[in-house]
């Protein structure tokens, strides 16, 4: 089993920034009492932000049935779980491909 | 360690470790779809241990990018981590330094949610419980991860059985759980033409940072909500069963 070493160093460094991250704020909290507000506002959106940028230019480069997919899972999501959104995404990327045509 | 504590926790963790299972074997499978080997895959599942900032680094080997991007991109998908552990403080005072040690290195979504809970109620949080939900959580999660791959590895075009749209789906997903928070829409908003912006004049990967940078800026200038933002309250109101 082929095991890359320069690929394992970038898996260590992005394991070293998760822990990182998950050890950040209590080494912050226990040295200062309060986050600025504007800071924190800034936090807040820090996940929505990098996501959406992942989900955007795939919505945009891909193909109607690609287009059509997120926005039925789009809805789908904001009744239901996550799963459900995987499985309605992809049943109609499968069914515009295999039976409309591609 | 206290047993009973230990089995409540193993108990409690085992519903999320089932919740997970699909995205953790959805990892395998794209990472060897992108190109990582079986062993990197669980090598990545074992010391990363972060299933959205996983897809996003499997999305960006696929691309060939710089690895300081790749693990700056990661770092910004983990960057709520920050608010988990501040807020995960007042109750884990009492942990020896290796039991923080673990306590952080395991420290996933729906952890950091139960866990609060529970300090919440007012029993201890003891570490015996905490490494109860992890563990059952983290093995099932490595092991799964390698399971998927193995299936993966017999998929051939991802596109004829559609597998490309998983990972844009499921990151919407995580973008929808968000959607509570203070400033959702415009940031979203923001962060997904400018996005679109940079991939077409600038290029990949850097539409992931600039997107980014421009959506958070957003967050920084807008007017402050009226409210002090209570930053339990809104990490439980997030995506629970994530890992």
């Amino acid at each position: 089993m082929e095991f890359d070493l320069h690929m394992a160093l970038v898996i260590l460094a992005a394991a070293a920034a998760t822990f990182a991250t998950r050890i950040g704020g209590y080494i912050l909290i226990t040295r200062m009492k309060s986050i600025p507000p504007r800071m924190e506002a800034a936090l807040n959106a820090v996940p929505a932000a990098v996501l959406t940028t992942l989900v955007a230019p795939a919505f945009f480069i891909g193909g109607w049935e690609s287009k059509l997919a997120l926005i039925v899972a789009l809805f789908i999501g904001l009744r239901f779980s996550h799963t459900w959104m995987l499985v309605a995404a992809w049943i109609v990327v499968m069914t515009w491909r295999h039976s409309i045509g591609a | 360690m206290n047993r009973a504590d230990f089995v409540e926790g193993l108990r409690g963790g085992s519903a999320v470790a089932l919740a997970s299972a699909p995205f953790g074997a959805l990892f395998g499978a794209l990472a060897v779809e992108n190109g990582m080997s079986l062993s990197e895959a669980a090598f990545m599942s074992a010391t990363v241990y972060a299933g959205a900032s996983q897809m996003v680094g499997i999305e960006l080997f696929g691309h060939n990018v710089h690895a300081w991007l790749i693990v700056l991109s990661i770092l910004a998908v983990n960057f709520r981590h920050v608010l988990y552990s501040a807020a995960l403080a007042r109750y884990i005072g009492h942990f020896t330094p290796v039991q923080k040690f673990f306590t952080f290195f395991l420290l996933v979504d729906p952890q950091f949610a139960e866990a609060v809970k529970r300090g919440e109620s007012g029993r201890q949080l003891t570490f015996a419980w905490y490494f109860g939900f992890a563990i059952i959580i983290y093995i099932p999660w490595v092991l799964i991860s390698v399971a998927g791959g193995m299936l993966g590895g017999f998929i051939g075009d991802p596109k004829a059985i559609g597998l490309d749209i998983l990972l844009p789906a499921y990151f919407l997903g995580i973008v929808l759980g968000f959607r509570k928070r203070d400033n959702f829409l415009p940031v979203a908003l923001v962060s997904a033409v400018a996005s679109v912006l940079a991939y077409r004049y600038v290029g990949s990967p850097w539409h992931v940072s600039l997107g980014a940078a421009v959506g958070i800026l957003l967050a920084a200038v807008l007017p402050l909500p009226p409210q002090e933002a209570d930053l339990e309250a809104d990490a439980l109101k997030s995506e629970v069963h994530e890992v």
